[in-house]
C-alpha cells in the first residue's frame, strides 16, 4: 500500500474532504437516528415492549419480512434468468432489454404503486384475466409481493451480471469434455461460483423491500392485521399522534435494517475472498 | 463451423426458450406497466391530459415545488459526494470502512423511519421544536423539511457512483500533476474533473431522479398539504385517494418521462465512461512502452 502513503503526503484536501464528509453525515444521518433512539428510550421498558409487541405490530413485522423474503426469492429466479440471458446470448434487442432492467430504479415508487394497483384491479389489464381465476392482485398480500418484485428487480440482475461475465468459460468446457451434461455442468460448476452473487442480490432486494413504503401504500389496501406493513403502521400511529409508539416500531424496523446491512457487508467480504 | 454447438454452449432450443422467457419477464414486470402509465394518462384525450397538468393549481404547485426542492438537495449531495469520494478513494484512514458503511445506510433504512426521526427533531413537539418556534423558523410542513428529508434519502447516490470510478482511475495522474505544481482547485478542475465528468454527470442525473421521486420520507415530514407541501409523487397519491385516476396518471406520466430520460442518459454516459477509461488505459500502455 505504498502509493497510498504517497497520496497522504502529496495530494491535498484530505482533512477538508474527510472533515466535510463526516460533518454532513453526522448532521444528516447520525443526528436523526440519535433522536429516534433517544425518543424510544423515553418510554419505560414495559411501554416500549407493549408498543413493539402488540398483535397489530407483530402482524405488520411478519408481513413486512415475509413479503420481502418471498419477493426477493421470486427475483432470484426471474433476475437470475434475465442476467443469464443478457450475459450469455446475443440477440436482437439485448441492449434495450439491458437498459430497461434499471427502470424500477429510476421510476418514482409512487408511480409504480399506482400502476401496479390499477393493473391488477378487476377491470385492469392483468386483473381482467386474473380476478376471474380468483387471483386478487390488488388490495391483497399478493399485491404487496407483486409490487416489491418490481421494486427489487434490478438488484439480482445487476449483482449477478458482472460475476457471470467474469466466469472462466474454459472451466465449463473442461467439464463438458470430461463428460458432464449441460445441466450437470451448470449445477456443479457454474452454480457454485455464482452462489455468493446470488445470495448478495437476494439480500439487497430483501433490504430494499423491507423499508418500501411509496409503492405498497397504493396496492395493499393497508388493513390492520391483514395487509398493513410495518412502515405503514408507523405512519398510521403517527397520524394518531402516538409519537412514542410510532418511534418504537420505527426503531425495531431500523434494527432489522441494520442487521440486514451488516449481513450484506459480511457477504461482500466473503464473496470477494471467494473470487480472489 | 455453422452447424455444431460448442460443448460449453446451450443448445439452440434451450437458448430460444430462455430468451423468450427473459423477454416475457421484462415485458410483464417492466414494459407493460410503463405502457400503462401513458395509456392511462391519455385515456380521455390530450385535452384532458393537458388540463389535468396545467389547469389544476395544486398539481402545478406540486410541479414547481418538486423543481425547487430536488435541485437544492442534489447540489448539497454533490458537494458531499465529491468530498466523500476524494477522502475514501484517495486516502486510507482509520474508520474508512465505517464511513463507507454509513454511506450505504439510507439505502436500507425505511424512508418513513427517516421522516419520523426528522419530525422528532424539528417537529412542534420535537427536540428543537420550541427553539425553532421562538426564532420563527419553519422546517416541518415546509420546504426546508422536504429538502432535508430528500437529502437523507438520496445522499449516497453521487458518492456511490464516484468512489468505484475514482478507485479504478487511480491517483497517478493527480500525483503527477501535484509534482508539476498543481494546487488544490487547479488540480480538481484540470485533472480530476475531466476524468470523472461522465460518472459525475450520471450520479447527478440519478440523484435528481431519486430526489424528484422520493415519497416516504417526504410524505411524513411535509404534512401532505395540497397546494402547499405536496411534491409530485405526493400529488399522485392525493389524486389517487380522490379517485381522480386520470389526474394521477397525468402527473405519473411526467415522472415516468423523467425516468425514461434518466435511463437514456445513463446508457449514453456509461458508454462515454467506458471510452474514456479505455483511452486512458491506452495512453498508460503507450507511456509504459516508451
Amino acid at each position: 500500500m505504498s502509493h497510498v502513503d504517497v497520496n497522504r503526503r502529496v495530494l491535498p484536501g484530505f482533512q477538508l474532504s474527510l472533515g466535510y464528509a463526516l460533518f454532513y453525515v453526522s448532521l444528516l444521518v447520525l443526528l436523526p437516528i440519535g433522536a429516534g433512539v433517544l425518543k424510544a428510550s423515553s418510554l419505560s421498558p414495559a411501554e416500549f415492549w407493549a408498543a413493539v409487541s402488540s398483535e397489530r405490530a407483530l402482524a405488520a413485522y411478519r408481513l413486512t419480512v415475509g413479503a420481502s423474503v418471498v419477493s426477493a426469492a421470486v427475483n432470484l429466479v426471474l433476475g437470475g434468468l434475465v442476467a443469464w440471458v443478457l450475459v450469455r446470448y446475443h440477440f436482437f434487442g439485448r441492449q434495450l432489454l439491458d437498459s430497461l432492467v434499471d427502470f424500477p430504479f429510476a421510476l418514482p415508487t409512487a408511480v409504480a404503486g399506482l400502476v401496479y394497483s390499477n393493473l391488477f384491479v378487476e377491470n385492469g389489464w392483468y386483473g381482467r384475466f386474473l380476478v376471474p381465476l380468483g387471483i386478487e392482485g390488488a388490495y391483497s398480500r399478493l399485491g404487496i409481493v407483486l409490487v416489491l418484485v418490481f421494486i427489487g428487480f434490478p438488484f439480482v440482475v445487476r449483482t449477478l451480471q458482472p460475476v457471470l461475465e467474469g466466469l472462466d468459460r474454459d472451466v465449463e468446457e473442461a467439464s463438458a469434455c470430461l463428460g458432464a451434461g449441460r445441466l450437470a455442468t451448470f449445477r456443479r460448476v457454474t452454480l457454485p461460483s455464482i452462489t455468493p452473487a446470488l445470495i448478495t442480490g437476494f439480500t439487497l432486494a430483501f433490504a430494499r423491500s423491507l423499508g418500501e413504503y411509496g409503492s405498497v401504500v397504493f396496492i395493499s389496501g393497508n388493513m390492520p392485521y391483514r395487509t398493513e406493513i410495518a412502515p405503514v403502521l408507523v405512519v398510521n400511529r403517527l397520524e394518531e399522534f402516538a409519537y412514542a409508539e410510532a418511534t418504537a416500531v420505527a426503531v425495531v424496523l431500523l434494527m432489522i435494517s441494520f442487521t440486514t446491512l451488516f449481513a450484506i457487508n459480511l457477504l461482500e467480504r466473503w464473496s470477494k475472498r471467494y473470487h480472489g | 463451423m455453422a452447424n455444431y454447438v460448442r460443448a460449453h454452449e446451450d443448445p439452440p432450443a434451450v437458448r430460444l426458450a430462455l430468451i423468450l422467457s427473459a423477454v416475457a419477464i421484462m415485458g410483464f414486470v417492466v414494459v407493460v406497466p410503463l405502457v400503462n402509465v401513458f395509456v392511462g394518462a391519455f385515456a380521455e384525450g390530450f385535452g384532458t391530459y393537458w388540463k389535468n397538468l396545467a389547469d389544476d393549481p395544486d398539481t402545478l404547485h406540486s410541479i414547481k415545488l418538486t423543481l425547487m426542492v430536488a435541485p437544492v438537495a442534489v447540489f448539497l449531495n454533490l458537494i458531499f459526494g465529491l468530498a466523500a469520494a476524494w477522502a475514501i478513494a484517495r486516502f486510507r484512514f482509520p474508520g474508512r470502512a465505517l464511513l463507507t458503511a454509513i454511506i450505504d445506510m439510507p439505502f436500507a433504512v425505511s424512508p418513513v423511519v427517516v421522516g419520523l426521526f426528522l419530525l422528532l427533531i424539528f417537529g412542534r413537539q420535537g427536540f428543537l421544536g420550541t427553539w425553532l418556534r421562538e426564532h420563527d423558523i419553519q422546517i416541518v410542513f415546509a420546504w426546508p423539511g422536504l429538502v432535508i428529508a430528500t437529502c437523507f434519502v438520496t445522499f449516497p447516490v453521487i458518492a456511490r457512483e464516484l468512489i468505484p470510478l475514482m478507485e479504478e482511475l487511480g491517483s497517478e495522474e493527480e500525483v503527477a500533476a501535484v509534482s508539476l505544481g498543481a494546487r488544490g482547485w487547479q488540480l480538481f478542475r484540470l485533472v480530476t474533473l475531466p476524468n470523472i465528468k461522465w460518472g459525475l454527470l450520471y450520479g447527478l442525473i440519478l440523484c435528481n431522479a431519486r430526489a424528484m421521486g422520493e415519497f416516504g420520507a417526504v410524505f411524513v415530514i411535509s404534512g401532505h398539504i395540497a397546494g402547499k407541501t405536496d411534491t409530485m409523487p405526493l400529488r399522485v397519491e392525493k389524486l389517487f385517494q380522490e379517485y381522480n385516476m386520470v389526474g394521477a396518471y397525468a402527473v405519473s406520466s411526467v415522472l415516468a418521462m423523467l425516468a425514461l430520460v434518466t435511463l437514456f442518459l445513463k446508457s449514453v454516459l456509461e458508454w462515454k465512461t467506458r471510452q474514456d477509461l479505455a483511452a486512458s488505459e491506452r495512453l498508460r500502455a503507450e507511456g509504459g512502452a516508451t
